[in-house]
């Protein structure tokens, strides 16, 4: 068995989820190649071969033109797995590849059971076991779902590859950076956090009381940031802040994994949730089963006494 | 130009999941359904693209799945799509997503969209695989995950999220497939005159069959309940003794109330 493990690389650097895939080969037993579209300087620290392709040919985010390597290198290596990330990249040049592969693609793997793949449904309050048909397969695993074991090492046997560049379809401009954090969250001991739960903006200040109260920063998901009821400084996430303050209060929020990965390193953690099968009761110390709006107002008067 | 929308209808994300008696899906008795998120988005972009460029713009709303999905494609036409198709299967969670980009390919092929529009994801699948995978058969351009689209003549400029919050900008021709994110634009709310005019907008039925052309290329063998592994406290009843007991517990495991 043999796995193609596409690296990720952004702004001159390698991304440390790259570690993951090496990871995610471990637990499949597989023989592991790596492709990485960069530089040899980020080349990944890894005692095997590397194909590496110039971004400065290829660009560092041109999906057309990656796609077109990566089916490069697979007709070299004839891997039984191609694995991505579940990232915007991977989840972007997956599905492509494997349609042009005409293989089957699982997507957010989270563990490995049976020789089958397990993956979340339903904002993880499920799970399928999903068995692949075709003799290759692509592969995309939930960030964090694999932990490389110890600091990466290793010297990489680099090869180049190369493809006649051509045209692309599709251009790339450039990257435009997420907005500056006028609020640091990440320094607050107490963050409490707004979901979609709380109904509607009137209510956040409900929740922004609870957060002065108990001497901290209020804190948002992403809906109710793109709702404009909270300011997208604010947000906790994949796509915001991640924090870890001493305690951290989720108020309606389901816990989607989005959400988990800005805040699971909080010391504890209280749910307010109506729903007693929201996957926040994951990850929290104590989930409070009840409407916020009627929950937070009885707390606040007691934390005034 | 014409637009294709592609539409999923999925559970309630807050329902009480049951697994069906096959162990292979959740079980769709008790579940309410409603328009996939990520699909609301998408809907809103192909009518606004038809608010700039007006009536020479003609929306087509696409849906697959038993009889209930007709509702998520007339909030679709409530929404300003103008026709909708609604390919019959009673089982489409049994098609992968390269079964499900293949039918719809197959519908699409020979009918000239310029742009089709998808959700990122569905709400219960996840695979985010449709769009791409459709982009591939009809040999379309693709961007994924957009936060931003601007159309200009046959350009389109886009900003394609990436992780943290970063983005891309990227530049392309149409014809093209993109997947829309959340934060894209503020999906609107269907008028009740809207809603009235929906109803006598077209609505062709097709049974998939008509469509069906590749076998899947995977299966879903098992659908079960996470072990909890919730280690935590569950606190539930009159809001103001729960309120005394999480208190005592603040008092207690954390620092913050001293
Ligand atoms: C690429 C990508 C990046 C993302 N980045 C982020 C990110 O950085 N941060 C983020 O938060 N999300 C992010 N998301 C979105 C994420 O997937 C979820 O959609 C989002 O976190 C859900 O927010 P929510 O919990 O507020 O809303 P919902 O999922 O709608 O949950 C609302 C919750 O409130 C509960 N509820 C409803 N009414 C009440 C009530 N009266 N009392 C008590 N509880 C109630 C419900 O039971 C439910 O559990 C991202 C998604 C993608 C695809």
């Amino acid at each position: 068995m043999k796995a193609l493990l596409i690296c990720e690389y952004r702004q001159g650097k390698l991304l440390e989820s790259t570690y993951e895939l090496l990871a995610f080969a471990d637990v499949l037993a597989a023989e592991r190649v790596m492709l990485l579209v960069g530089t040899e300087a980020a080349a990944p620290k890894f005692d095997g071969k590397v194909y590496l392709a110039d971004s400065g040919v290829y660009g560092e985010f041109n999906p057309d033109l990656h796609k077109r390597l990566f089916l490069d290198v697979v007709q070299k290596e004839h891997p039984d797995y191609i694995v991505f990330i579940h990232s915007p990249y991977g989840w972007d040049l997956a599905p492509r590849v494997a349609a042009a592969l005409k293989a089957a693609q699982v997507s957010e793997i989270i563990g490995v059971k049976e020789g089958k793949f397990e993956v979340p449904s339903c904002n993880a309050k499920l799970r399928r076991l999903v068995s692949p048909r075709s003799a290759q397969v692509v592969l995309t695993i939930q960030a964090g779902a694999f932990s490389p074991q110890g600091k990466p090492a290793g010297t990489p046997q680099i090869e180049q590859v190369s493809i006649e560049a051509g045209s692309s379809r599709v251009e790339f401009i450039g990257y435009e950076a997420a907005e500056k954090k006028e609020v640091d969250l990440a320094k607050a001991e107490v963050i409490v956090s707004a979901g979609r739960g709380v109904g509607k903006k009137e209510n956040v200040e409900v929740i922004a009381a609870l957060a002065r109260a108990l001497g901290g920063e209020l804190g948002a998901t992403r809906p109710v940031v793109d709702a404009g009821w909270v300011e997208h400084t604010r947000q906790v996430g994949s796509s915001g802040q991640t924090v870890s303050p001493k305690l951290y209060v989720a108020c309606g929020i389901s816990g989607a994994i989005q959400h988990i990965a800005g805040m699971k390193k909080s010391g504890f953690i209280v749910a307010i949730n109506k729903d007693k099968d929201a996957p926040i009761g994951e990850v929290a110390d104590v989930l409070v089963v009840a409407d916020v709006m009627q929950f937070i107002p009885a707390l606040l008067a007691r934390l005034k006494k | 130009m014409k637009i294709l929308v592609c539409v999923k209808q999925v559970p309630d994300m807050e329902s009480r999941f049951k697994v069906n008696s096959e162990g292979v899906w959740y079980d769709e008795k008790d579940l309410a359904f409603k328009l996939n998120e990520y699909d609301e988005f998408a809907l809103e972009q192909a009518v606004r693209v038809k608010e700039q460029l007006g009536n020479t713009v003609d929306i087509t709303v696409l849906s697959i799945g038993p009889d209930r999905v007709v509702e998520a494609i007339k909030k679709g036409l409530a929404m300003g799509g103008d026709r909708g198709i609604h390919i019959k299967d009673d089982h489409p969670w049994q098609k992968d997503p390269w079964q499900i980009a293949s039918v719809i390919a197959a519908f699409a092929r020979d009918k000239n969209f310029d742009l089709v529009f998808t959700g990122l994801q569905s709400q219960d699948r996840g695979s985010a695989q449709v769009g791409g995978i459709l982009a591939e058969l009809l040999g379309f351009a693709c961007a994924t995950t957009l936060v931003a689209f601007e159309l200009n003549g046959d350009l389109v400029t886009v900003r394609q999220e990436l992780d943290g919050g970063m983005c891309a900008i990227l530049k392309f021709k149409l014809p093209a497939v993109v997947t829309c994110q959340m934060g894209l634009n503020t999906p609107r709310y269907p008028t009740l005159p809207n809603i009235m005019k929906a109803r006598q907008k077209e609505l062709l039925a097709f049974p998939v069959t008509n469509f069906i052309g590749p076998k899947n290329l995977a299966a879903t063998e098992r659908m079960y309940l996470p072990e909890k592994k919730g280690h935590g406290l569950v606190l539930e009843g009159d809001v103001n003794e729960v309120a005394d007991r999480l208190v005592g517990v603040l008092k207690e495991k954390t620092t913050v109330l001293r």
